[in-house]
């Protein structure tokens, strides 16, 4: 499902992001190919949020460029873009699931019209079709129908989650950012969802970055790995490789210090 | 509007300027005015003014007035359709005194018309200007309390959350229930409030020869629909904008066409329906048309029936 004979899809060159005086995330590169997933893992203050942040447009990186490769005119540096387009990109072909959902969602509002939201931004009018849409996209993410009217309010936290996805993927992105989707949730409610997330990027063959502190999710999710610290990449490899036979320190102890998945 | 004169004429309160405001301030307003006619239905900042009005009672609407009125003009102004409310009698009797202009009840009579809640029934002309009082003058406010936000919103024209407050009501209710303040899109391109007039006044507002001004008071913006611009209210393909209709007729004047109030009538809530739009049945009754007069049986649930085919 990886397509190394394909342009790839994303391609971060050189990437750096300072506040100030102080490393966010510095000389990062890589690219990501189309239906690939990518983890990036690291403690808190590694890097990996500005990183995430910079690659989804979300914030201009100090330094490097970040190159997508749009659907109509091919590889574009995301930050070149006008921002209409950018805009336009993040709600059409791109998602982000947020760890918050408050972040990622429209809470005043109900589960249907989170979904159908980005149908309408792009100028969906039917309203029989949208909701087919949404009924379509909550059965995709296992949550009850009975609940389309709710607000996202009355959801657990891994309903909520689910209702991020759905409202991401309605529009069919080929690339999707998430941020420590599963944070913070139960254990078992953790591994259903990664399951399910697991079995929705590998049919929808959508490319995705996930950002984690969690080895677990990237060895379930993820074909590649980068580990991150102190605002630079570490080691970088095939997600089993790198954690079966660590070639760095820091991603040794980081291994070492986790129970087995 | 022309021969504006800089100082109070004999007959207006001493002391104050013609129409009260200072002349830099309707200066400010009218060039606010302007860029609002240039970019229809676009919200332009002003810097609003203390009025000797509370905010609530038309101080956005009343300024815009205040800048555009002359000593040739006649004045109406309603409030729910009626010219006789506190609020209309008010805002009349400023004017009155503070510009000295005529005054008049009549549509057919006014050049400007200043109002809240209602378009007038009959049609205005090219040599009318209508000012709308506007409480809330960001359509995208209900669900964007952030300024910058909404500011970027109609900037880039990202305006699928209008469909999703629509989306909304018909999941609820099965039907868009939106009955005042319904949104507007303006010539194509910006979303705009059209204040609190019943969703039956909206398609007044399309090509409507009159230039239509709103005025926020406390919000400070002014918006404009020049003359002869479309505007058409939003919906979606299989659930169409409609206006509300009634069973009845006014029970005054007959007319089957206008926009109908329900007075209660007796404490066992028989209801009378009478044109909203006072003058309107004022003139169709002095021309001799005739309603039954009687008033409806109690019967709740058939005021403004939605037509067929849009109910749940
Ligand atoms: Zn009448």
């Amino acid at each position: 499902m990886i397509d190394r004979d394909m342009a790839p899809l994303l391609q971060v060159s050189d990437l750096s992001r300072h506040y100030g005086g102080q490393v966010g995330c510095e000389d990062v590169s890589f690219e990501l190919y189309p239906g690939e997933v990518l983890g990036v893992v690291g403690e808190s203050g590694s890097g990996k949020t500005t990183l995430l942040k910079c690659i989804a447009g979300l914030l201009p990186p100090s330094a490097g460029t970040v190159s997508f490769d749009t659907r109509v005119d091919g590889p574009r540096d995301i930050y070149a873009m006008s921002e209409p387009e950018r805009r336009m990109l993040m709600r059409t072909d791109w998602g982000i699931v947020f760890q918050n959902p408050r972040e990622g969602l429209r809470m005043n509002v109900s589960a249907g019209a989170n979904v159908g939201e980005r149908l309408m931004a792009v100028g969906a009018r039917n309203y029989g079709e949208i909701r087919g849409n949404a009924v379509d996209w909550l059965t995709k993410v296992e949550m009850d129908l009975g609940r389309i009217d709710h607000l996202p309010e009355t959801f657990s936290g891994g309903m909520q989650q689910r209702l991020q996805i759905a409202r991401n993927l309605v529009t069919q992105p080929r690339l999707v950012f998430m941020d420590e989707p599963t944070s913070g949730l139960d254990v078992s409610v953790q591994a259903r969802l990664l399951d399910l997330i697991r079995g929705l990027v590998r049919q929808l063959g959508i490319a995705c970055v996930v950002v984690t502190h969690d080895l677990g999710v990237v060895r379930l999710l993820s074909h590649r790995l980068m580990v991150m610290r102190g605002g630079r990449v570490v080691e970088h490899g095939l997600t089993d490789q790198v954690l079966d036979d660590p070639q760095h320190p820091y991603t040794q102890l980081l291994v070492s210090s986790i129970l087995p998945v | 509007m022309d021969g504006t004169p800089n100082a109070a004429t004999p007959e207006t309160l001493a002391g104050y300027n013609f129409a009260y405001l200072d002349e830099q301030t309707k200066r400010m307003i009218r060039r606010a005015t302007l860029k609002a006619v240039a970019i229809p239905g676009y919200q332009v900042p002003f810097g609003s003014r203390e009025m000797p009005l509370p905010y609530g009672w038309g101080t956005g609407g009343i300024q815009v007035t205040a800048s555009i009125i002359g000593v040739e003009d006649t004045l109406k102004v309603i409030d729910q359709g009626a010219d006789d409310t506190t609020n209309a009698v008010n805002i009349r009797r400023f004017f009155a005194k503070t510009a000295g202009v005529a005054t008049t009840e009549k549509t057919a009579e006014a050049s400007i018309i200043q109002t809240r809640h209602r378009i007038p029934e009959e049609p205005l002309r090219a040599d009318q200007i209508i000012v709308y009082q506007v409480p809330q003058p960001e359509p995208l406010r209900f669900i964007e309390p952030r300024e910058a936000e909404t500011r970027k919103m109609h900037a880039l024209s990202e305006y699928g959350i209008m469909h999703v407050g629509l989306y909304e009501e018909i999941a609820h209710f099965g039907r868009i229930t939106q009955g005042y303040n319904y949104p507007v899109q303006v010539d194509d391109r910006y979303i705009m409030a059209p204040s609190p007039i019943p969703k039956f006044d909206n398609p007044k507002m399309d090509h409507m020869p009159a230039l239509q001004l709103f005025g926020a008071g406390r919000e400070k913006r002014i918006y404009a629909v020049p003359p002869h611009t479309k505007v058409k209210s939003l919906d979606f393909e299989d659930h169409p904008f409609t206006i509300e209709s009634w069973e009845q007729t006014c029970a005054l004047c007959g007319s089957e066409e206008s926009y109908l109030d329900e007075v209660i009538t007796d404490d066992r809530g028989s209801r009378l329906f009478v044109c909203s739009d006072s003058d309107y049945c004022r003139t169709r009754r002095d021309a001799g048309h005739e309603g039954s007069g009687l008033p409806v049986p109690a019967e709740p649930d058939t005021t403004a029936s939605e037509p067929a085919g849009e109910s749940s």
